[in-house]
């Protein structure tokens, strides 16, 4: 397990130059000019543009410009914004935000997904049954704006059950609406997942051992079952972990939270190329993660699945 | 020894007043399985019965239902499409069948324990094997892990599985088929059953290993003088550690004779046909003798008795009345109306 772990580490260091090199380069070729609109009215003074150009390593080949931004990334410094800000600063201000409402959001998939699918699972063609198929069917079918501004309204205007938008706080309270929000569509997913991998597993000769030796059903379905039918919900729910730790752009747009994703989409349109980059580069290597991770819980989970 | 036979059947909690001390007693059962295209009339009234210390072989093709049978006796029947639709399961002469589920939940381990033909699939792949033994005493017995754990070992020793210890913590891919088989032993028998039911026990594995598994499933049946019901198509097994033998056709019991008795000389053409079917050392190069014909559709069983169109010896009264398990001699039984006939042949 320890030398499959380094090895996986170690892979991930050409992915990572790889991903982020491709990053550095298709953003920094992006056609027009930094610069134009960052001096109000006017056009920017040429002092500036060359002060900025050398600052930037702008008259440099592309390479260049690279090695020198991942010298200053592996000593943790992400750049400054043109405007002098350390992108640093807008990272940590804003990663934590999509962090806790990623991790809610991930809550909800998995205890709501779960729960359905467990006992829709076990007892199929009732009436719970069909009100989770259809209801997740909906969640699936629907765009996630769509979804984001009918239970903001309905929630948070019609009914005042929660308030419309997140405050700058975070608090818990207020991150379960934008939560299911987000995880809705994953969590249809995996409800369905779920619900198929039980039933098929129900009928296992496992199972079937498990109740012949006199187990409480509880156990049967919570232990035996269970952990078999995990292994294709942890696939979807870590696939789903990297997306959602990678910001939301769409819902942190309708509930007003300062997360990642609406960083990156702000320094997308203001062509803030540098905040663009580092951004970026931070989801790839969560993204990385979260992938290794995933793969390592599968053997967890199921100790066929070895390392070696 | 016949000391031995009185204080058993006065033990206490053998219960009084009931027939002849049966430990458990399948009596007139009825099971049908419906399904989409039909109901298919699996179980006919199968009675059969076994005592403490003793075993019984039950023979028959796939089908049969040998193993849905077993299954109504452990209350694992897939119900849907499964349906018991007559009979009683007694055990202690208490009938199970109109226990509740948590009585019978109870008894299963227990009173009556199972070991399944695949132990790949029968075993849970994401457990180790030694859990799944200990969990036995730790769920039903209450014991703690550490003790749990050591009682375990002690059952996998005593299954002969080598170095018990350090294979506790294997999986159940990690283990060779007739490795795996004896740890599903050391599983069934860790609470001490009064019963245990084998559904070909045998049939995953290769002829040595085989052997290996039937002598030991013996051995810790004598030891522990348990009743034991052992479900097999394989007559080959069945002769060195069966007492008695009931003979499945169709969703009945067609005969049922002492070892001996029906190895000497078969009281139903079906079992007599099985018995030929064997092959033989002095007939080599001749061609297999088979029964004719496939078993009846259980959708759609022929009237008389079930085994008529395949049978050799049939008469227009075998197609018309459907011959009852009638007792011939002292220890024998045999649903064929010419079973005197057979039975008296030279």
């Amino acid at each position: 397990m320890g030398r499959y772990l380094l090895r996986r580490l170690l892979q991930l260091v050409p992915v990572f130059i790889g991903t982020t090199f491709m990053i550095y380069w298709l953003v920094w070729s992006v056609p027009g000019d930094p610069f134009a609109g960052k001096c109000g009215e006017r056009r920017c003074p040429d002092t500036y543009i060359a002060f900025m150009t050398e600052k930037y390593q702008l008259d440099q080949p592309v390479w260049v410009q690279y090695a020198t931004y991942m010298k200053n990334l592996l000593q943790g410094d992400f750049g400054t914004k043109f405007s002098g800000q350390s992108i640093n600063d807008i990272i940590l201000t804003s990663y934590p935000n999509t962090l806790k409402l990623a991790l809610v959001a991930l809550g909800i998939e998995a205890v709501i997904g779960l729960g359905a699918g467990v006992l829709t699972g076990l007892r199929r063609n009732g009436f719970l049954d069909n009100l989770v198929l259809i209801s997740t069917l909906f969640l699936i079918a629907l765009p996630i704006f769509v979804i984001g501004f009918v239970t903001q309204w309905l929630f948070g205007v019609k009914w005042g059950i929660v308030t419309p938008t997140v405050s700058s706080e975070m608090r818990f309270s207020e991150l379960i609406l934008p939560g299911f929000v987000l995880g809705s569509v994953s969590m249809a997913y995996i409800a369905r997942v779920a619900r198929t991998s039980i039933a098929e597993n129900r009928r296992g000769d496992y199972v079937r051992t498990a109740i012949a030796k006199g187990l409480p059903m509880r156990r049967v379905v919570g232990v035996h079952l269970l952990r078999n039918s995990l292994i294709p919900v942890v696939t979807l729910l870590g696939t789903d972990l990297g997306a959602l730790m990678g910001g939301a752009i769409v819902t942190e747009g309708i509930f007003g939270i300062n997360g990642i994703g609406r960083q990156v989409y702000r320094a997308i349109l203001t062509k803030e190329s540098a905040t663009v980059v580092s951004i970026v580069v931070v989801l790839v290597l969560v993204y990385l993660l979260m992938n290794l991770l995933v793969d390592l819980l599968y053997a967890a989970l199921d100790p066929r699945i070895r390392y070696e | 020894m016949s000391d031995i036979l009185v204080s058993e059947q006065s033990a206490p909690g053998a219960g009084s007043g009931r027939p002849a001390g049966r430990l458990l007693e399948v009596e007139d059962l009825r099971v049908e399985f419906r399904t989409r295209d039909g109901v298919a009339k699996v179980i006919n009234g199968v009675t059969y019965h076994v005592d403490a210390g003793e075993t019984l072989a039950v023979l028959g093709e796939s089908g049969s239902g040998k193993s849905v049978t077993a299954q109504t006796i452990m209350g694992i029947l897939d119900t849907p499409p499964g349906f018991v639709t007559g009979g009683q399961v007694r055990f202690h002469g208490k009938d199970m069948l109109k226990m509740s589920g948590e009585e019978r939940r109870r008894i299963r381990g227990e009173g009556i324990a199972m070991i399944f033909q695949d132990s790949l699939s029968a075993l849970n792949p994401v457990f180790t094997v030694g859990f799944q033994v200990a969990e036995q005493f730790r769920i039903r017995r209450g014991l703690s892990r550490s003790d749990a754990k050591k009682r375990a070992i002690e059952m996998l020793d005593q299954v002969k599985i080598p170095n018990a210890k350090g294979r506790y913590s294997n999986y159940p891919h990690q283990f060779s088929g007739g490795m795996r088989q004896r740890a599903m032993i050391a599983m069934s028998l860790a609470l001490d059953p009064e019963v245990l039911i084998a559904d070909e026990p045998t049939t995953a594995l290769d002829v040595t290993v085989q052997a290996q598994i039937m002598d030991l499933l013996g051995e810790l049946q004598r030891e522990r003088q348990m009743g034991m019901i052992l479900i097999t198509h394989d007559l080959g097994v069945v002769a060195d550690v069966a007492d008695r033998i009931a003979v499945m056709y169709a969703g009945r019991i067609v005969e049922e004779a002492d070892v001996y008795e029906l190895y000497g000389k078969p009281g139903h053409p079906y079992t007599l046909g099985l018995l030929n079917s064997i092959p033989r050392m002095d007939e080599k190069g001749q061609e297999l003798r088979t029964i004719k014909g496939l078993p009846p559709n259980l959708m759609n069983i022929p009237p008389g008795c079930p085994f008529n169109p395949r049978c050799p010896m049939a008469q227009p009264v075998c197609r018309e009345k459907v011959p009852p398990l009638l007792q011939i001699g002292a220890s024998r039984a045999s649903a064929c109306h010419f079973a005197e006939e057979l039975v008296s042949r030279d």
